[in-house]
Parts: C-alpha cells; sequence; structure tokens
C-alpha cells in the first residue's frame, strides 16, 4: 500500500521547458497538452451557460438583452459541442492510453499529433477571437437564411474556427486507425484488445468520414454569407433546408463521435473494478462498429418538421430506432458484467455507474424523440435540450470523468483525495438530475428552445434546472482542485493502483517515454482476471 | 372528451388525445428499463462487492440466449413503437378533405393571419370549435415555426415555400401560440394566441372586425392589378388557363408531371421558368417584388376558388 516511488525517470521529467512541451511528439504529453486545452473551453462554456440559466430564474428576460442572450446560449453551444465534447476523450485519454493498452511506443503519426493539437487551438483561438469581436447569435447549428443573411454576428472568424477544428478531428482519427491497424504488440490481435480500443477505432471512423462533410457546410456557409452565392437563399432558386441536411449528415454522426469514446471508458472501469472480462466482449466490440455505421444513416431525425416529405421522416425515424438497439446491448452487457464480479466501488466505477443510469435515460429519450407522432409535439422545445444533455453530459462527460480519475494515477503517477472524489461525484450526480429532469417536463409542456423570455407558469421548473445548475457547477470545480493538489502532495500510486488488468498497467506510473521498459508481449485476452497477475516492472509483485 | 395529464398542456385538438397516449407509452417503457438497469447494477454492485483484496470476478462473460434476448426484446419494443409514431404522425400532417384553408406568414417577430373571408389578424388566430383548420404558410425572411402545444402540432415555417400542418380544435379557450425555430433576437416574443371559440360567439367575432373582401376577393383585385388576365384569359393560346388548375396534375416541358398545389402556383408566379407547362413558351416574366408573400397567398387563394372550365383544356391534363 505505502511504500511505492515515483520512477526516477518518466515522460513528465523526461525534458524540461516550454520547447519540451510545446514541441512534444509524445502522445502523452500531447494527451496533457489537450487537457489543458479542453479543460479551458469547458470553463468558457461552463460560464455561458451559468449566464442562460440565471437569466432563465425569471420568466421576463431582465438580466440581459434579448441579443445579449442569443450570444450567451449560441457560445455555450458551440465551445461544448466542438471544443470539448468532440476532442475529450480521443484527445485527452485516447492520446494518453490507447497506444499503450496496445503496447506501443507511441501512435503511428506523432507529428502528425502534435499538429493536431495545434490545428485544435487555432481553431479555438479564431473561435475566441470571433467571441471577443462580440460573438455569434445563430445557435451552435447556423441555419440560414438567419446566419447567411440576417444575423450581423461573427459568423464568419466562428465558422472558420470549427472549420479549422474540423482538421484535428480528421487527424486525430487517421492516426489511431493507423496505430490500431499497424502497431499492436506482438500477440495482440484485433479480438485481444480493450474494448477502449475498439470504441476509439470505431469513433475514428466517424471522425474521418464524417467531419469533412461539416467542412464543406461551413463553407458554402460562408460562400453564402460573403458573395451570396445563394445555395440556401430560395429567392436565387437555393434552399434553406439543403443546409439543414448538410449540416446534420455530419453532425449526428458527431454525437457518436461524442459518446462512443465515453463508451468505450466505461468498458475499462467496469472490467476493472469488476475484475472481471466484459460481458460479451464481441458484441460490445461489434455495437461499437455498429452505432458508428448507422449513425450515418438516421441524420433526418433532427427534420421531421422542417417540410420534409413524411415518408422521409418514416424511413429516417425506422433507421433511428435500429440505432438505438447495439446502445442498448452495451448496456446490458455492461449491467451483467457486474454479476459475479469482485465489484470495488472507486471513483472511477461510480462515474461508470452514474453512466449506466444517466446514459440510459438520455438513450431512452432518444428513442422518445425518434418517435414522430411524439417529436412532433417536442421538437424544439426544452425535451430536446433535456435529452442530449442527459446523453451528453450523462453519458460523455460521466466517462470523461470516469476516465480521468481511473487513468489519472498512470499519468501522473499521483493518487487523489477519495473523499473528495465521491463528495464531487454526488454533487455532479444530483446537481446534473436536479438541472435537466425539470427541463423534460418543460419540453412536453410546450416551453421552446432558446428562449430568453418565458411564460410565467414555467418559473417552478426553470429555478430548480437553475438551482441544479449551480449545484452541477460546484461539483464540476472540485475535481480541477483535488486533481491539481495531488500532483504535488497525493500518495504515490505505483504502477498498478486499481490491481487491473490491461498493459498500461503493467508499467511504471507515470510511463517512460516510450511506454515500456521491455516491448511487452502480449500472451493473454482482455481482462483476463483468472490468470495470474504479471509482474510490473521496477516494483515486486505486491497485493493491492 | 379531453383531459389533462399533470405537466402535459391541455387537450384542445382532435389528436391531442393520442400523442398522449403514445407518450405514456413511451413514459411507461422507458421508466420500466431505467429502473431494471437502476435495480440491476445497484444491486449487482452490492451484492457482488470485493471481499478480500485480491479477488477477481468469476467467469461468466458470455451467453448467446442473454445476447439474442437483450437484442430481440428491444427491437420488438422499438419497431412496434416506431409504427404506432408513424400512424400518429400520417394523421397529424394529413388534413381531412374540407379543411378551412387560413393563409399564415411569419416574419421577425410577428405572425400575419389570413382568413379566408377577409379578416387579418396579428399574432392571434380566432377559430370556431370543431373546425377542422388547415394552415398554409410563409416566412417573409428567415425559417420560423408555428407551435401550439395545446394541439400537440407544428410545423416549419420557410422561406420562398408554403409548409402547411392542420387540426381540429376541439375545445373553446385560449391556446399559447410559440414561434419554435430559433428566428433572431426577439425569437421569444413571437407568440401569441389560438383564440377557439363556439360557432356562434366566433360569428360575432367575424362580424366584428372590419373586413371589406374575402382573401378570394382580395386575391381577385391583385390578379386584376398584375395583368394575368392578358395571358391567362379562357381559351387563349398564350398560357395555360388558371380555372380550376389547382389540385389538378399539369404536364411540363419536360415530361414529368406535377400536382398544381400553392408551392408549385406561388414557385410559378415568381419563377415561371422553372417548372414550364407543355405546349407553351417561356414567355411569362417572373411577378418577384410585385407581390408581397400576403398578397402571394390571397391571391393563390382567389385561384383556388375558381371553378374548373367546362371546356377542355389544350394541354391535356385531367380535370378533377
Amino acid at each position: 500500500m505505502s511504500g511505492h516511488q515515483m520512477p526516477k525517470t518518466h515522460y513528465l521529467n523526461d525534458g524540461h521547458g516550454l520547447k519540451s512541451w510545446l514541441l512534444t511528439f509524445d502522445h502523452k504529453r500531447i494527451g496533457l497538452l489537450y487537457l489543458l486545452g479542453v479543460s479551458f473551453f469547458f470553463l468558457l462554456g461552463s460560464a455561458f451557460a451559468m449566464m442562460v440559466r440565471l437569466e432563465l430564474l425569471t420568466p421576463g428576460g431582465d438580466l440581459m438583452s434579448a441579443d445579449t442572450y442569443n450570444h450567451m446560449f449560441t457560445m455555450h453551444g458551440i465551445f461544448m459541442v466542438f471544443f470539448f465534447l468532440i476532442p475529450a476523450i480521443p484527445g485527452v485519454l485516447g492520446n494518453f492510453a490507447l497506444p499503450i493498452m496496445i503496447g506501443a511506443k507511441d501512435v503511428a503519426f506523432p507529428k502528425l499529433n502534435l499538429l493536431s493539437w495545434y490545428v485544435f487551438m487555432t481553431g479555438g483561438m479564431f473561435t475566441m477571437y470571433g467571441l471577443f469581436i462580440g460573438g455569434v447569435d445563430t445557435g451552435w447549428t447556423f441555419y440560414p437564411p438567419y446566419s447567411s443573411l440576417y444575423s450581423t454576428s461573427a459568423v464568419l472568424p466562428v465558422g472558420l474556427g470549427v472549420f479549422i477544428n474540423g482538421f484535428a478531428s480528421i487527424l486525430t482519427g487517421v492516426n489511431f486507425m493507423v496505430t490500431v491497424h499497424r502497431m499492436r504488440a506482438p500477440g495482440m490481435t484485433w479480438f485481444r484488445l480493450p474494448l477502449f480500443v475498439w470504441g476509439q477505432y470505431a469513433t475514428s471512423l466517424v471522425m474521418v468520414l464524417g467531419t469533412p462533410v461539416v467542412a464543406i457546410t461551413l463553407v458554402l456557409l460562408v460562400l453564402e454569407r460573403v458573395f451570396q452565392f445563394g445555395f440556401f437563399d430560395a429567392a436565387k432558386g437555393g434552399d434553406p433546408v439543403l443546409f439543414q441536411h448538410l449540416f446534420w449528415f455530419y453532425s449526428h454522426p458527431a454525437v457518436y463521435i461524442m459518446i462512443l469514446p465515453s463508451m468505450a471508458v466505461i468498458s475499462e472501469l467496469i472490467a476493472a473494478f469488476a475484475r472481471k472480462r466484459i460481458f460479451g466482449y464481441h458484441a460490445v466490440a461489434f455495437s461499437s462498429i455498429g452505432i458508428a455505421v448507422l449513425g450515418f444513416l438516421v441524420w433526418g431525425h433532427h427534420m421531421y418538421v422542417s417540410g420534409q416529405s413524411v415518408y422521409a421522416g418514416v424511413v429516417f425515424s425506422l433507421l433511428t430506432m435500429l440505432v438505438a438497439i447495439p446502445s442498448a446491448i452495451k448496456v446490458f452487457n455492461w449491467t451483467f458484467t457486474l454479476y459475479k464480479g469482485a465489484v470495488a466501488l472507486e471513483m472511477p466505477l461510480l462515474y461508470a455507474m452514474g453512466f449506466l443510469g444517466l446514459f440510459t435515460i438520455g438513450g431512452l429519450t432518444g428513442v422518445f424523440l425518434a418517435t414522430l407522432g411524439f417529436d412532433v409535439h417536442v421538437h424544439d422545445t426544452y425535451f430536446v435540450v433535456a435529452h442530449f444533455h442527459y446523453v451528453m453530459v450523462g453519458g460523455t462527460i460521466m466517462g470523461y470523468l470516469g476516465g480521468l480519475h481511473y487513468w489519472w494515477p498512470k499519468m501522473t503517477g499521483r493518487l487523489y483525495s477519495t473523499f473528495w472524489g465521491k463528495t464531487s461525484g454526488w454533487l455532479v450526480f444530483v446537481g446534473f438530475n436536479l438541472t435537466f429532469f425539470p427541463q423534460f417536463l418543460l419540453g412536453i409542456q410546450g416551453m421552446p428552445r432558446r428562449y430568453h423570455a418565458y411564460p410565467e407558469e414555467w418559473q417552478v421548473l426553470n429555478v430548480l434546472s437553475s438551482a441544479g445548475a449551480s449545484v452541477l457547477g460546484v461539483g464540476l470545480i472540485l475535481p480541477v482542485l483535488y486533481f491539481l493538489w495531488s500532483l504535488r502532495w497525493g500518495k504515490v500510486a505505483g504502477p498498478n493502483p486499481w490491481g487491473a488488468r490491461g498493459l498500461e498497467w503493467e508499467t511504471s506510473s507515470p510511463p517512460p517515454t516510450l511506454n515500456f521498459d521491455q516491448p511487452p508481449i502480449v500472451e493473454h485476452e482482455a481482462y483476463d482476471y483468472l490468470s495470474p497477475r504479471p509482474a510490473t516492472p521496477a516494483t515486486p509483485s505486491d497485493s493491492h | 372528451m379531453s383531459f389533462k395529464l399533470p405537466f402535459f398542456p391541455e387537450q384542445a385538438s382532435s389528436l391531442a388525445g393520442e400523442v398522449d397516449a403514445l407518450t405514456l407509452w413511451l413514459v411507461g417503457m422507458s421508466a420500466f428499463f431505467t429502473l431494471l438497469i437502476a435495480v440491476l447494477v445497484v444491486v449487482f454492485a452490492l451484492r457482488y462487492r470485493r471481499r478480500t483484496p485480491d479477488q477477481v470476478g468469476a467467469r461468466f462473460d458470455e451467453s448467446a440466449l442473454l445476447e439474442i434476448t437483450w437484442t430481440v426484446i428491444p427491437l420488438v419494443i422499438v419497431l412496434f413503437t416506431f409504427a404506432w409514431g408513424a400512424k400518429v404522425y400520417f394523421r397529424l400532417y394529413r388534413p381531412p378533405a374540407g379543411a378551412v384553408e387560413y393563409g399564415i406568414t411569419g416574419k421577425q417577430w410577428m405572425w400575419k393571419v389570413q382568413h379566408p373571408t377577409g379578416q387579418r389578424e396579428i399574432n392571434e388566430l380566432h377559430l370556431p370549435v370543431g373546425q377542422a383548420t388547415r394552415l398554409t404558410m410563409t416566412s417573409e425572411d428567415v425559417i420560423h415555426s408555428f407551435f401550439v402545444p395545446a394541439f400537440r402540432v407544428k410545423a416549419d415555417v420557410i422561406p420562398g415555400r408554403y409548409t402547411t400542418m392542420w387540426f381540429k380544435p376541439t375545445k373553446p379557450g385560449r391556446y399559447r401560440l410559440f414561434c419554435t425555430e430559433y428566428c433572431g433576437t426577439e425569437h421569444s416574443r413571437m407568440i401569441g394566441w389560438v383564440v377557439v371559440q363556439e360557432p356562434e360567439e366566433y360569428q360575432r367575432w367575424l362580424a366584428s372586425v372590419p373586413v371589406v373582401e374575402t382573401l378570394a376577393q382580395q386575391g381577385r383585385k391583385i390578379y386584376e392589378r398584375l395583368g394575368c388576365e392578358e395571358c391567362h384569359a379562357a381559351g387563349s393560346e398564350l398560357a395555360p388557363s388558371l380555372a380550376g388548375l389547382f389540385g389538378r396534375d399539369v404536364q411540363l416541358a419536360n415530361g414529368t408531371t406535377v400536382r398544381a398545389d400553392e408551392t408549385y402556383l406561388r414557385e410559378s408566379i415568381l419563377d415561371p421558368d422553372a417548372k414550364l407547362v407543355a405546349g407553351y413558351d417561356a414567355a411569362m416574366s417572373s411577378y418577384r417584388g410585385q407581390a408581397g408573400e400576403e398578397e402571394l397567398l390571397a391571391l393563390i387563394g382567389y385561384l383556388k376558388s375558381l371553378p374548373a372550365a367546362t371546356a377542355a383544356v389544350g394541354d391535356g391534363s385531367e380535370l378533377r
């Protein structure tokens, strides 16, 4: 238990100074660079969220002007979706852990990896510039003709920022796919891969195939706005609904870019803390690919009331129902992994359990929205807002936090305070539900989205929601504090504080720059808890 | 019969009850599975707590039977849900014959209503209870969406084309109307009321609004102002006859056939070359800029009112 020592050299102290970080090719350092980046944008996105919820405490639009409010919810959406939810898990946890988990010493293209971070940050800087000159008020969905002909806001720099950022996604996706194909350690066959790798691989498919479409869509929007080309302008023979098709063709798969990595983390957490092979390994692996593929076929479910034919609605509804099935399969398999496991209720598992409950609600409300007759009523209401926050916060963020809490000791060599961890976890769980569950009710009652002021009868539910947001906010700040604290005063973790299986736990914490002292050879299935524990280098095997 | 479920708006249209029943199915089904997962997760996590530091889980990680079960059962459930939802959706978007037509023009940030009898309203729509009502809608600027929660129906309102929706109000009352597609600064103030009245009260209201002409009569005036008769007079060889045109199939020069609905008529006025009719030259100039959206709605209202001509029309299209 006690008595671990930090390894003498590891990737964090292998080279000092700003240059060694800003010009690093080490995937682990790049993962930390991404951690800084996404945390910054998350903070920004949260600040906007706080402003939105403060305004909505009262029915009247009394805290800020309607125009300011419209900028607030738009910038909240843009920073959260494009600069946090999409890059976070692949950029931070994927970058850090994936190569180690397959027994490689880095990704296939380390320079492209660093480039992807710079592209991400450049996109972010363009968007920040757009923010400083006033921000955007079109909603994160940028629908024309409002965004092309009517809005006087900073659509151009922000649109360009998002466009540039897309290339970071594409680079990461290409890098991960090639890494998984070409750099697995000897003995690491596809079906011995940890499910985290399967999930990141599926995500990479979507990133590479989908992102170019939003890139082109944004280019078209910029051309429309600057040169009035008329693609989306009815008066010139164009069609505003065309934008919606193009936009959602990417943005629906994008939500699978956000959830697949989180699901990938959940597999690791449950296996590690139940000390049991994930139930239905093949089903889970194939479901990841299934979600990635089916996810490209359902974009029209965002458009049931947009004026498209009822027959189009029928086709998209049926396909959307089908994409729910692999997610359901995964949830059942994760749940049954716990059966006859050896469960330890550590922080990462608590997050995984939170995910199971909240993602189930989020996913099932997706089925609500896929249902044509119901969606007509709640489309563009708070029901939709509640649904996507359940999957993106209750799903993606739970997986992200769980993964951070799981791999933090590996990344830093330190353990964090379990007391503060559990406190923040409960605050997040309670705060989150208090924030978003009332929004389902508001949606059924008909409260539209993106409303600055609303009828009085909806104030009680809005106050509950805003109160929940404050609790959630506190819960989310705490990890920043206790993680930072742990860097200096946390107990030294040792190579395998959780007693988990996986190649990342067979090297020191933090790992050496090339990940392993000796390149590993894989002779076991993933999550093979029934075989004897492999000895970890630099420490005698200990019982923990 | 209509009733108010907790957290639901009033059921004030003929389809509201069906939408609510569908919703209750979704809620019940979801609550069941959510509780199931929550209970299983908590029970398993507690029941199978680690007892010693080195303990590992048992070997039980595959079961074809379980995989099939939890694939097939959810699949059956979602397919059933899909089918019911599709059925309700068709009902929501297929107006019955004989629905009374109203014109809606959305613009930043108000709703302009045109009654067939000529009355106009801003941000309010007065209707008699029990009347199947069809809205033909367009926008003068950006995309809006016309939403009445109590009727459980909405449709986007788009510039450059018409979208339609219908409902049958079943209960007198005042029901909130919202724009529900973000449309700029005052989006949350683009709201109003649908006022459903008993028939006598509705007649009194109609009489109280000063109106000189019905929508079709207003449209006739615009028809004359724009000089349409010069080419479209009955028997003219310059242009197809408009008598009875609405609702008919039209043969186009490119060999295809289109239904002459509101969107077709509007497009043919603003962009006549888009769908050139078989047997005619492309001689019609565009009237874009000469009639606003509300005027177009009135003009189309006039065209709809024209009875079919008795003489055969030269282009071979069928009379309906």
